[in-house]
């Protein structure tokens, strides 16, 4: 009883930000001292400037405008791309677009956790001898490098001088999977790198600290190995924090991944933001950032969702606040 | 008499930022095969590091060790890691002074049991289960289904030391370090889990060492005393005999503070006048000697060597009670 109440109130809170996120981004649109009919119809007559203008709302105030989008867009109406050719759907679009930023992400994180992951144990596990002296060290060079300078390099190398995989675009699944990670390997590594550094520290703090528990020393005085003693008994209550910092980043992965998709051509959602703001397609932009705010409010659910299975003394929190 | 644990000339130095910290310095101690010793001290006097380091459980970089212990004929300071580790759970096994922070928060009650007799005693998952089940039904606890799929967090503090008590004996060790076991609770809960300790050695034949800042639990609990301060054993003795005719006037204002305990925050009160010596600098003569009535010159200036009677009384002191001056 008391969970169900606890959930809905969290539902209640992230549909709150739901709303505030699009209707600031509605109001900033409408702040824009110039006329967006005019903008998205630079070379149309002004009667169609003024259907249009009450098509999408243009005409009534901020709040009005907000609601008329808002209905739109909970009925899967994103709004146009408007172009001198005619009109483009937003939502085909983003159905274009989702699934290489989801892929994309879903890769990113695979990666960056499977490395991350046993490079923080071992370097809690030695902490201030060499092996994590040299995790760190390197990590902390890496770090310093901006995920398109590494996107540069490896295009650079891998993609030109050893042409070995393909430097721009992307093919789906359905064209095979080996076709598929051709196109996904450098865009993938170029977005671990800054991850990995981020989630090798964040567990290597909380697994240094959990490693200094009683017990820690308890499960050892069991006669069980290090090596059980880190991964099974260690290592779960010490990756709250790197589980709920893995889960922001997907939100963040999904639209803000604009540099990399640019550079590599893979054209996620990131890319879709960078052209509607390029393109002044403001519904667009409008529509594209709200679905990403949807995507991060879902992530921050599956957050509160595992942390209870991973720690379940926070589950019981929840019930007794 | 054999003993079963025998250390010689333990020292455990802690490198800390404000210097080298002597948390036990020079211990010479005999636990014999059977017997029940007990070890008493204030807060700070080592007992705890004393033990952990008897086993093998010190962790850390900073952690200097000298001295050796001798357990069932294997020499422990001699071996490895992985060789010591085989004698935890049959050989040796430590009940932890804090029930809530020395169970895993995470893992179920359940399998925390039983993860020692799979791995150490090689028994299946059922069985061990099984197993687990019995050995929380032997400590006592009612519904100990429900209590298998419980976590820590769920459980009261006796009952929490109740489970610990059951994976320390879970294998059937021949020595229990039991540190602290009734600090962390209440009264009535204390007397409970002492009796419980008393019958299950009995039953299992376990010998134990039993850490106390107490010198109450100690009298109908152990065989031998040994009364540390300042990381130095400073009085050994049969417990009969100690409190018969005590030596050592630590130990006699030791047992004169009738130990206070604050119910509500649980921390204890001092009960001596004065503290402990800085363990990072202590001085010259008798740690004690700050705080002690009978303290004269040579206190200050001589540290006293440990002396022994004609019985095998040991104590640390230039002045012992009892004493002609
Ligand atoms: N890992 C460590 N690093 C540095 N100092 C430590 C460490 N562990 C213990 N000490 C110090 O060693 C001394 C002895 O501590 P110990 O825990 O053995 O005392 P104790 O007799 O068990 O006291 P209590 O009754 O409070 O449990 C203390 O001064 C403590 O601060
Ligand atoms: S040596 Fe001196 S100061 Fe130390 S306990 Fe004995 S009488 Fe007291
Ligand atoms: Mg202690």
């Amino acid at each position: 009883m008391l969970r169900i109440s606890f959930w809905l109130q969290r539902l209640g809170q992230l549909l709150v930000v739901l709303l505030l996120v699009t209707f600031g981004v509605s109001l900033l649109l409408r702040l824009i001292p110039v006329d967006l009919a005019t903008i998205l119809l630079p070379v149309a007559s002004e009667e169609e400037r003024v259907i249009l203008r009450t098509e999408l709302g243009f005409d009534k105030g901020p709040i009005g405008y907000y609601l008329q989008w808002l209905g739109n867009f909970v009925q899967g109406d994103f709004g146009k791309i408007y172009f001198s050719g005619g009109t483009e759907n937003v939502s085909d679009h983003l159905k274009a677009a989702m699934p290489r930023s989801l892929l994309l992400m879903v890769y990113t994180q695979i990666l960056a956790l499977s490395i991350a992951i046993p490079l923080g144990v071992l370097s809690a596990y030695r902490a201030g001898r060499r092996a994590d002296k040299i995790i760190s060290n390197s990590l902390f060079a890496l770090s310093s490098i901006p995920n398109f300078a590494i996107a540069l390099l490896l295009i650079i190398f891998i993609g030109v001088k050893l042409a070995w995989l393909p430097t721009l675009g992307y093919a789906p699944l359905a064209d095979g999977v080996w076709e598929h990670f051709k196109y996904m390997i450098m865009p993938v590594i170029s977005l671990s790198v800054g991850l990995i550094t981020t989630y090798t520290r964040l567990l290597r703090a909380d697994m240094i600290a959990a490693l200094r528990e009683d017990y820690v020393t308890m499960a050892a005085s069991k006669g069980l190995s290090d090596r059980r003693i880190l991964w099974r008994h260690v290592l779960r209550p010490s990756s709250v924090t790197l589980m709920t910092s893995a889960a922001l980043s997907m939100g963040g992965l999904i639209g803000g991944a604009i540099v990399i998709e640019s550079i590599f051509a893979t054209y996620g959602v990131g890319f879709e933001v960078f052209a509607a703001i390029a393109g002044r397609q403001y519904v667009a932009m409008q529509s594209t950032v709200a679905v990403i705010a949807l995507f991060y409010v879902f992530f921050n659910l599956v957050v509160d969702i595992s942390s209870g299975f991973i720690d379940p003394r926070t589950r019981d929190r929840r019930v007794n606040a | 008499m054999s003993s079963l644990l025998s250390v010689k000339d333990m020292s455990i130095n802690f490198d800390t930022p404000r210097g080298s910290l002597e948390a036990v310095r020079g211990v010479d101690i005999e636990i014999p095969a059977g017997m029940s010793v007990g070890i008493v001290g204030e807060s700070g006097s080592g007992k705890t590091v004393m033990c952990r380091a008897a086993m093998g459980l010190l962790q850390g970089s900073n952690v200097k060790r000298s001295g050796t212990v001798v357990f069932d004929g294997h020499e422990l300071t001699a071996m490895t890691k992985e060789q010591v580790r085989d004698l935890f759970g049959s050989g040796m096994a430590m009940i932890f002074q804090d029930p809530m922070t020395a169970l895993n928060p995470v893992r179920r009650i359940g399998s925390q049991l039983s993860e020692g007799l799979r791995l150490r005693l090689g028994m299946s998952k059922a069985d061990a289960l099984a197993r687990s089940k019995e050995l929380l039904e032997l400590v006592r606890i009612p519904n100990a289904a429900a209590v298998m799929k419980s976590f820590p967090y769920q459980l009261s503090g006796g009952m929490r030391q109740r489970v610990m008590i059951a994976i320390a004996i879970a294998c059937n060790p021949k020595l229990l370090f039991a540190d602290e076991p009734t600090t962390a609770l209440d009264v009535t809960v204390q007397a409970q889990i002492l009796q419980l300790l008393r019958e299950l050695r009995e039953d299992l034949k376990m010998s134990m060492v039993l850490v106390t800042h107490d010198l109450g639990v100690v009298a109908g609990n152990t065989d031998y005393v040994a009364v540390m301060y300042a990381g130095e054993i400073v009085e050994y003795a049969p417990t009969t005999k100690l409190f018969a005719d005590m030596r050592m006037p630590y130990t006699k204002a030791l047992l004169e503070s009738i130990p206070k305990i604050d119910h509500k925050s649980g921390t204890r009160l001092d009960v001596i006048e004065g503290r402990l010596p800085n363990p990072t600098d202590r001085g010259a003569g008798c740690s004690f000697a700050p705080r002690c009535k009978f303290a004269k010159e040579k206190c200050h200036e001589e540290h006293p060597e440990l002396k022994r009677d004609p019985d095998g009384h040991l104590y640390r002191c230039w002045f012992p009670i009892g004493e002609a001056l």
